[in-house]
């Protein structure tokens, strides 16, 4: 299935998320340098490179786990500044997808989907639960809802982490190497509730090494090095011409195990 | 031993009950208040919890009933001995269960905090509901373990006038010229008190636990 199509179908969109000369750094170490990426509303890019090339550090830049120096990051028409209120306007338009997944042991599959809806959207414990209990069964796990996440496998888990996300309703979904942690007989579950997820036309941004799943589905695959886009295409083009050496070396390295 | 001295033990332990229940009731919670200041990233509320923790760790507990007992009314406080007591009791118990707890906090994932922050939750929701209940879970054992030291210090009041279980012992034993059956029924009645609460510890432990095996 092509995607190449995409683009021009979303340009005339207004971005969702745009970040501007954004630059970043831990102490001396140059993690982002200057970062520019405008993501058009519906689409879907991936995001992937070697080991400390910032893809993470981007991502969680857009929902401030990290902050920035300089440099501009807009998501959905909030500027995000360093205010709490900037910071939690935005933080409601995106939601993020971890590697560990992150669910709250102590509670159950539905307490952990239902808590940021009661207390950020102020919903009844009812109202929360039908949302809850709608998105559950979007990922296919409505009937472990009172279950402990202790008792569902990684892809359950991570499922679960999913679903919880979608319950704030966001506008955007990051997922940081969302499959990274699981065995490998879990991942295809998890990559197709995400597959699902993009074709309901949700905005996304995968950080993966998922190859397959970026060529099913992205619009865009952005590849980063040292802290800098090295080089973004549509899948087609990024796999079968990668324009730069540093970008062969890589698909080289990671398509060699697929 | 009569009845007549059984009950002037039953009397002292009451005292101890009663000075333990203070202690609880006011350490457990200024113990998670300066828990949480100590774990601020605020300067002005983490420093004074690093100097509480480290005055009222650092001295003696009989130091610091002295010093509340004595000292206090000095500076123009004039409180009923309970209440010095008190004082003294809730200040040792919050820095030592502050401590306790802080490092209980911090060693809650940092994933989970992030989970809560990429969900949005306000800081008081990510405390009181992610990270606190995690928090004490890990940390009951050292703050069951406190507490019956805590219960067992309250003996400590007796120097300045409470006829807590141990002195009521002293006094009984000194009427009776036998100590180590006094003494045998004082050591007694404190694992009395002492257990039940390392028991309900544990049950504590375990029904926290309930979600987290397979």
């Amino acid at each position: 299935m092509t995607n190449s199509n995409s683009i021009a179908k979303h340009s005339d969109a207004p971005a969702m998320i745009q970040m501007r000369h954004v630059e970043k750094w831990y102490g001396d170490f140059h993690a982002l340098k200057n970062i520019d990426l405008t993501v058009a509303t519906g689409e879907k890019i991936v995001l992937c490179g070697p080991s400390g090339s910032g893809k993470s550090t981007l991502i969680r830049c857009i929902n401030h786990l990290e902050t920035i120096q300089s440099g501009e990051i807009i998501v959905n028409g909030h500027r995000l500044t360093d205010s709490q209120a900037a910071v939690d306007a935005v933080r409601q338009e995106v939601g993020m997808v971890f590697q560990q997944f992150n669910l709250f042991p102590h509670k159950t599959v539905m307490e952990n989907c239902i808590l940021a809806p009661m207390r950020v959207h102020k919903l009844s414990r009812t109202q929360a639960e039908k949302t809850a209990q709608k998105y559950l069964e979007r990922v296919h796990i409505g009937d472990q809802a009172h279950k402990h996440p202790a008792q569902l496998s990684g892809g359950q888990q991570q499922r679960v982490a999913i679903a919880r996300a979608l319950c704030m309703e966001p506008k955007a979904m990051l997922f940081d190497e969302p499959t990274s942690a699981l065995d490998p007989e879990m991942v295809k579950e998890v990559l197709d509730t995400m597959i699902s997820l993009a074709r309901d036309g949700m905005t996304m941004i995968c950080v993966t090494h998922e190859m397959g799943f970026a060529r099913q589905v992205a619009d865009r695959v952005i590849f980063m090095a040292n802290g800098e886009i090295v080089e973004e295409n549509d899948p087609e083009s990024f796999f079968s011409a990668p324009k730069h050496e540093r970008t062969r070396a890589f698909l080289g390295e990671i398509l060699a195990h697929h | 031993m009569g009845t007549q001295e059984l009950s002037y033990l039953l009397l002292g332990l009451s005292w101890t009950l009663g000075l333990t229940a203070i202690g609880f009731a006011g350490g457990i919670p200024f113990g998670i208040g300066i828990a949480l200041m100590r774990v601020s990233s605020n300067n002005w509320l983490r420093r004074p919890a690093m100097a509480w923790i480290g005055l009222f760790q650092g001295t003696p507990l009989l130091m610091q009933l002295f010093v509340a007992y004595f000292g206090l009314p000095l500076l123009g406080f004039n409180l009923p001995a309970w209440a010095a007591v008190a004082i003294a009791l809730t200040a040792h118990a919050s820095s030592f269960l502050g401590e306790i707890w802080r490092g209980a906090i911090q060693a809650i994932p940092k994933g989970q905090t992030e989970a809560a922050l990429a969900l949005g939750l306000p800081d008081r929701s990510r405390m009181f509901d992610v990270i606190l209940p995690q928090a004490f879970k890990i940390s009951l054992p050292a703050t069951v373990g406190f507490l019956v030291q805590l219960l067992k210090g309250t003996s400590l009041a007796a120097i300045v006038g409470f006829i807590e279980l141990t002195r009521a012992g002293n006094i009984v034993s000194n009427q009776l010229y036998r100590p180590l059956l006094v003494f045998g029924v004082v050591g007694a009645m404190y694992f009395a008190m002492c257990w039940p609460l390392s028991w309900w510890g544990r049950k504590l432990e375990q029904s926290m636990s309930k979600g987290a095996n397979k």
